[in-house]
């Protein structure tokens, strides 16, 4: 939301000298001189030969089951079908991307990149749009969307919740370098404090246990942050991803402690000041004297979200400025020169694991008591997943472009479930559905083929003397596991 | 400190003895069967430059690896000293009492072999640049240079939870930290690229500003292992220049490794020198330079006794500065053989 991102003129310069980083993106392509038409056409009847090969056991034929046996059944339309696309395709991409001296995808990405140029300020006035916007929602939304608005805010508050979590691991992914694939397990610990802390004691309502709930996620964090200290790179990865298991597991297996599979229901939800955004007369509405709706606990709990989400955002700008976080960006770049420098990275790397863990849990709370029911199910490792590709997708680092990954992936992914007009196109048999999480993740890969390094790739710095300039992503590290 | 008369010939104790900042004893550091050093000790003066040579897989990166806490040594014993004098009394207390290091007012004793790297840096300050470049990339010239000032911008921080609630102590010391990166930007001629990112910078800038980034941290001993590798004739003089004026006005010692022998000779106080992880010289330039066990190893003569002549031994003499330029500067060098950690 309110990120200082963007708010200069982007200078994306190049490497030079001995310290040329990361490669720059792109590839090698094979150059134009390759025989125009003709080298591509050949290409693309090669692939749709491949295509033919192998769709012909995979399209060509289906078995099915008939009675007292297999009934094999050709379809030579869809494999042909099937040979053309790769054909076309292949063809459109030859010559459009792979062999021409101006492939479409840089034309379009300096398009992009120019557009940010030409207008200065654009990003900053982008990031206040959407604050404001994310201000004003709940009130569009019941006005203007009525007959759906209970959906669309609750979709509002999942997109949201995973804004806030991808903020969180931002610090540790983005800033520290550190690539945490079990992060899952911290608003597993969050949503597990709140929720047993909650139906334990009477008195402890939302408002009380998410300090607690965060505080034993940042205890968490240090815990499991200090095996994987003297790791480096893929193990490091491999290993935080075991952590998300584990935790995981034993939540499953508990059973006294965590309910185990049934999980805990009848969590509290959050009260307003103390009163309860119900219908009876000790509820909000009534206290205040206005009619009760309940679409009025959802706009609340958006707010509450709304209200999580930017202070993970201002306490991580501000920690970006401080020594911490620039120690944690110094750790990404070179772990070796930090401790020439004096720098504790064991402390550094265990502040950064507790502070990303701590607005997990959070984020594990407000989850918590959203749903009033909390089971082992809800924090698989696909979870881990997606917080980490909104991160990456977002742009290492980048606040911004964390909430419009998440826009995109969350609510992409919720309205690919709603795409009815498909079925007009391919007959009333075609459930999109079905086809929701292969949609989702050719995006996925088109995305990244476009921008290896996220969608906002430049890297602003801490501090300025004189003038603000943005560093291109090929100058920074990624740090470890990437 | 430069006030008196550096070592005059002949005199009882150079000053190195008298009043080192750093003893290395009988140091050996092994790798599986290899020795890259073996049995080297010696002393580095309190405000001198002492220059550590030697020909290439000498062990002399393996040395400041091993003073900075980068690699635990096998054997040997590292001294650094705050303060006057060898101390000697508190040096055997330390080490026998299995403490790390010891401190009263300005003056302390570090037992740098016991410590870890940053503690190195931030307690014994003794802060080091690497052969093979190690800046934050991604990051400003001047980020480059406030992360250097890392422990104390922390405890003005309030150790991060008065910085984010924006105390004004916090900026207050923000501002002088930035006031002291530009004062060292000015020194190394880099305060017009101080917002560009450090990966952009030419091969020399980037060689001046992993220097300054080095000051910093206020060192009392600045390690620096070829810092003159890979510049041109004018960026080695003004090298030379910077390194007076870090050892002349800020009274830091500074230990260096330097294959050219124009920079040693022309500013190094005293000179040590390895070869095959061993020590087969040490003494100020003018000893160094006629010493035959110098010659033949750079050379690459097998026994000194081969060099029989006096004529040609003198002829050497003369030109082994040339040579070693000629010879061992070292531009095509580039990265090193993982020596440098
Ligand atoms: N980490 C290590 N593991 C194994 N061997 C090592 C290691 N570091 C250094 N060595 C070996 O120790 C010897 C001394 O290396 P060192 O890097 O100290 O030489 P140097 O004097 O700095 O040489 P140069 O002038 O080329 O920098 C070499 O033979 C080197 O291969
Ligand atoms: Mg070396």
């Amino acid at each position: 939301m309110a990120s200082p991102e963007a708010s200069i003129p982007a200078s994306v310069q190049k490497p030079m000298g001995a310290q040329g980083r990361a490669a720059a993106p792109g590839g090698a392509r094979s150059g134009a001189g390759e025989g125009g038409l003709a080298g591509s056409l050949r290409d693309a009847a090669l692939a749709a030969f491949l295509a033919g090969v192998l769709g012909f056991f995979f399209i060509g034929l289906r078995a099915d089951i008939a009675p007292g046996g297999l009934d094999l059944r050709a379809r030579w339309g869809a494999w042909i079908v099937s040979i053309l696309v790769v054909f076309v395709g292949r063809l459109a991409l030859n010559l459009f991307v792979f062999r021409t001296s101006k492939p479409v995808t840089k034309t379009i990405g300096a398009r992009l990149t120019g557009l940010s140029d030409a207008v200065p300020g654009l990003g900053k006035w982008l990031t206040r749009a959407l604050l404001v916007f994310a201000l004003v929602l709940p009130f569009v939304v019941t006005t203007f969307f009525s007959s759906r608005d209970r959906q669309i805010i609750d979709l509002a508050i999942l997109i949201m919740t995973y804004v806030m979590l991808g903020w969180g691991l931002n610090i540790v992914v983005g800033l520290a370098g550190l690539l945490d694939l079990g992060y899952v397990a911290f608003y597993a610990v969050g949503a597990y404090s709140f929720a047993l802390l909650a139906t334990h004691f009477e008195f402890i309502g939302f408002w009380t246990a998410l300090p607690l709930a965060g505080l034993l996620a940042a205890m968490w964090g240090i815990i499991l942050g200090f095996p994987v200290l003297r790791l480096r790179g893929d193990y490091l990865a491999i290993v935080t991803l075991a952590f998300g298991e584990i935790i995981r597991v034993v939540l499953l297996n508990w059973y006294e402690f965590t309910g185990g599979p049934n999980g805990i229901s009848g969590i509290p939800k959050p009260t307003f000041f103390g009163l309860e955004l119900s219908r009876g007369d000790d509820g909000m509405a009534a206290f205040f004297g206005f009619e009760y709706d309940p679409i009025q606990r959802f706009i609340y709990l958006y707010y509450i979200i709304l209200l999580l989400a930017l202070i993970t955002n201002l306490v991580t700008i501000r920690l970006r400025k401080l020594p911490i976080g620039r120690a944690w960006e110094a750790m990404r770049e070179d772990e070796i020169a930090c401790r020439s420098l004096g720098i504790n990275t064991r402390n550094t790397k265990l502040t950064a694991f507790a502070i990303g863990a701590m607005f997990g849990g959070f984020a594990g709370s407000f989850f918590a008591t959203r749903q009033g029911f909390i089971s082992p199910e809800s924090f698989t490792f696909l979870e881990s997943a997606i917080i980490l590709a909104i991160v990456v997708l977002g742009g290492l680092g980048s606040q911004i472009g964390v909430v419009v990954a998440a826009v995109v992936m969350i609510g992409g992914m919720e309205l690919l479930r709603n795409l009815d007009f498909l079925t007009y196109i391919f007959g009333p048999d075609f459930d999109p559905v079905r086809y929701r999480m292969l949609i989702f993740g050719l995006a996925m890969v088109f995305i990244m083929v476009w921008k290896p390094r996220g969608l906002v790739a430049t890297r602003e710095p801490s501090a300025v003397l004189k003038e603000k300039k943005r560093i291109g992503a090929d100058m920074v590290a990624q740090g470890e596991g990437h | 400190m430069t006030t008196e008369p550096k070592l005059s010939a002949g005199a009882a104790t150079p000053r190195w003895q008298a009043d080192p900042i750093l003893s290395v004893e009988r140091l050996t550091m092994r790798f599986g069967g290899l020795v890259a050093v073996g049995d080297v000790s010696f002393d580095v003066g309190r405000g001198d430059i002492t220059a550590l040579i030697g020909p290439n897989g000498a062990g002399k990166t393996t040395v400041f690896n091993c003073v900075t806490g980068f690699y635990k040594p096998t054997e040997g014993r590292i001294v650094m000293r705050h303060g006057a004098g060898r101390q000697d009394e508190t040096v055997r207390q330390l080490t026998d009492s299995g403490l790390r290091w010891k401190k009263e007012g300005d003056s302390g004793v570090f037992l740098l072999e016991r410590m870890p790297d940053y503690e190195i840096a931030s307690k014994a300050r003794v802060a080091r640049t690497f052969q093979n470049i190690r800046l934050f990339g991604g990051m400003t010239v001047l980020e480059n240079l406030l992360v250097a000032q890392h422990n104390p911008l922390v405890v003005a921080s309030g150790f991060t939870f008065g910085g984010i609630l924006g105390l004004p102590s916090y900026r207050k010391s923000e501002r002088e930290a930035i006031d002291k990166a530009v004062y060292w930007l000015e020194r190394t001629q880099l305060v017009d690229r101080a917002d560009d990112p450090a990966a952009d910078l030419p091969y020399g800038a980037q060689r001046r500003l992993e220097i300054a980034r080095a000051m910093c941290t206020d060192p009392h001993l600045l390690c620096l292992d070829e810092p003159a590798a890979g510049l041109n004739p004018r960026e080695s003089a003004d090298l030379n220049a910077l390194l007076k004026f870090i050892r002349d006005e800020h009274k830091t010692s500074v230990l260096l490794i330097e294959h050219d022998m124009g920079v040693v000779m022309e500013i190094s106080d005293h000179i040590i020198v390895l070869d095959y992880g061993v020590k087969i010289s040490d003494g100020d330039a003018e000893s160094v330079k006629t010493d035959p066990k110098v010659i033949a190893a750079y050379l690459g003569v097998e026994e000194e006794e081969d060099i029989d002549v006096p004529e040609v031994l003198e002829d050497v003499v003369e030109t082994i500065g040339e040579v070693a330029v000629g010879s061992l500067q070292p531009d095509a060098k580039g990265e090193n053989r993982g020596g440098d950690k």
